[in-house]
């Protein structure tokens, strides 16, 4: 899938994903509405289904608030690749089914450009710049979590081993 | 050879356990999602467990730490699918006494969700034991040594102080946990930080966390867990600990973690639930254990403030002179009555500055009641402050304290974000609860000890 770069730098804490004002709902499509509202009000409006989040060390640093992964989900988001994570992050977004990918591309990624995900071979291609940057995939636990779209699927999926339509 | 982390966990650093919790607590905001999730998991396990003979999972890499949650007993109907309702902490803080429709609605749908699962861990405005949920898990006996405790809100790692292993999880993990009474771990490497000397007057805990954070960074111990050794944090007063353990986070870490003494253990006399067994690291003077150790000396560690918008961008106070619009004592941070008695310590036969609105909010009700007991509260209101009860309020930009554009207020909370408190051209500055008081005064950011010089009456 071809998708768009929504660039980030270091230390995106959640209150800036999502501030805290909008927490009184749980809901990923409600949340998303007020995605980065304040520190890119245009985020909510203008991101489409499938973009991809790239940033910097620490993406997701702070309060605990699963509302952050939910509403990048909410918001169509695809993925967020990062050169690191914090780490409560980390385990919401698998938890929720919000693929990330560990690599720095901060460097050589511009916002708006064209990317396509490859998460089992790890390679994201630039289609903009006609390059290509190797990461590696997440521990197949992990992976296959995120095929069912998160823990609840998969538990549901009774281990992944039920052979059920996947996410 | 083993660090407190990795012996709570009870494996080696960077193998994956899963391990039964002692306490999964969840606040009005977490709670929510949480039980949503875990009504979900329901339908799931009972669907999985018709099929199938109910227990016998192998047990993890440790026993519970006491308290009186090992039987693990459900609420469960005949599947024996249900919620470990022992071990589940329910809190209303950050949005209660409700600020608006969609909060009361929040914190109507977790008051119902704990009815229905009959939660007797639940904390309610105004009622006994009733607070800020950290100071909620401490004071009311949850938190202990050598317990495993898991929270869906970020500073659950206060509870280090106390000499747990306790971390912030999200809403699902919390809901797994509550549905099965365990979760998965990564055992973390360990950093040592060590504090040796004496502190100055106005220095504190906080001091101590924020020159650390500006060491370090806000991922300088991502993934990690951290210890505190050396004669300062022994010295410290339990509520200081608290203070250093509960911005480990801020750090990126897991959990931030002093190994409990007689303080502690004083601490909790008459007040732990059930019995607890302290954990200390194995042979302390030996340092191969630790991945890095990071030591500073007490005499070099001034009253520090933390700028918009890292709370690693530090600087002596001293070395500011930004003119502030609101003074905020309160939080999980600083929310004590030690906080309070430091601050008030200041404040009394002053006044706050006309410019600057001081919030105080105490981190319990039990805080307010010695507050006022020890006549804090009437040196706050005399000074021409705001208390109010405890609630996180301001401090995530909730209310009772929220910031206009532009608006710069020197707070005693743990987080400087962009928008933290309000608007997002506001900018806040992380403090002591000294340099708040006297900062409250001046109506700049201020040492404290210039106070102490302007004057002749004794601080």
């Amino acid at each position: 899938m071809k998708t768009r770069v929504w660039k980030f730098g270091d230390d995106v804490d959640t209150d800036q994903i999502i501030p805290a004002e909008y927490l009184t709902t749980g809901d990923a499509k409600e949340l998303a509405t007020h995605a980065f509202a304040k520190s890119r009000p245009e985020f909510a409006r203008k991101v489409k289904e499938g973009d991809v989040v790239v940033a910097g060390e620490n993406f997701g640093c702070g309060s605990s608030r699963e509302h952050a992964p939910r509403a990048l989900l909410g918001a169509g988001v695809s993925c967020v690749v990062a050169k690191s994570f914090a780490r409560i992050f980390f385990r919401n977004a698998i938890n929720i089914g919000l693929p990330l990918v560990e690599a720095d591309l901060c460097e050589s990624v511009d916002e708006g450009d064209e990317v396509e995900m490859n998460f089992e071979a790890g390679v994201v291609r630039n289609l903009t710049k006609g390059e290509e940057c190797k990461f590696k995939p997440l521990p197949e636990f992990m992976q296959r979590l995120l095929e069912w779209g998160g823990l609840v699927p998969y538990i549901k999926s009774g281990g992944g081993e039920k052979d059920k339509e996947r996410k | 050879m083993a660090t407190i982390a990795e012996k709570i966990l009870g494996k080696e650093v960077g193998e994956i356990v899963e391990c039964e919790v002692d306490y999964v607590m969840v606040n009005d905001i977490t709670g929510v999602p949480a039980f949503e999730v875990l009504e979900e998991l329901f339908e799931v396990l009972e669907e999985l467990a018709e099929g199938r003979e109910a227990g016998g999972r192998e047990a993890g890499g440790r026993e519970t730490g006491g308290g009186e949650t090992g039987g693990g007993e459900t609420g469960g109907g005949e599947t024996g699918v249900g919620i470990k309702r022992e071990k589940v902490v329910v809190v209303q803080d950050h949005y209660v006494p409700s600020k608006d429709v969609a909060s009361a609605e929040q914190a109507k749908a977790l008051r119902d969700y704990a009815r229905k699962y009959g939660i007797a861990n639940y904390y309610e405005v105004g009622k006994e034991g009733s607070g800020i949920c950290h100071q909620v898990m401490i004071e009311e006996g949850f938190a202990a040594p050598g317990r495993l405790i898991i929270g869906a809100d970020s500073h659950t790692c206060s509870y280090g102080a106390l000499g747990a292993f306790s971390t912030g999880v999200g809403s699902t993990e919390a809901a797994a946990a509550m549905a099965t009474g365990r979760l998965w771990f990564k055992v973390p490497a360990t950093q040592k930080f060590v504090v040796d000397g004496e502190l100055a007057r106005f220095v504190g805990g906080k001091d101590i966390i924020l020159h650390i954070l500006g060491e370090i960074g806000v991922s300088g111990s991502l993934y990690k867990s951290q210890e505190f050794y050396g004669t300062t944090i022994k010295n410290l007063c339990l509520s200081d600990r608290i203070t250093i353990s509960n911005m480990a986070v801020e750090a990126g870490a897991k959990a931030g973690i002093v190994p409990p003494d007689e303080k502690v253990f004083e601490f909790l006399q008459g007040r732990v639930r059930g019995d607890y067994k302290p954990v200390y690291a194995d042979a302390v003077g030996d340092e191969s254990d630790y991945e890095a150790v990071f030591e500073y000396d007490a005499a070099e560690i001034v009253p520090t403030v933390a700028k918009p918008f890292s709370p690693a961008n530090t600087v002596p106070a001293s070395e500011l002179d930004v003119p502030v619009d609101q003074a905020y004592l309160g939080s999980c941070t600083n929310g004590r009555i030690e906080d309070f008695r430091v601050a008030a310590a200041i404040l009394r036969g002053r006044k706050v500055s006309q410019e600057v609105r001081m919030i105080v909010v105490p981190a319990s009700k039990r805080v307010f009641e010695q507050a006022l007991d020890e006549g804090l509260i009437k040196i706050f209101l005399a000074a021409g402050a705001f208390v109010c009860g405890p609630t996180c309020g301001a401090c995530l930009g909730g209310y009772l304290g929220v910031l206009a554009s532009g608006e710069k207020c020197v707070s005693t909370t743990n987080r400087n974000f962009v928008g933290r408190m309000g608007h997002k051209d506001s900018e806040v500055y992380l403090a002591n609860p000294a340099v708040v008081a006297a900062s409250a005064v001046r109506g700049r950011i201020t040492d404290p000890a210039e106070i102490a010089k302007m004057t002749k009456t004794k601080v």
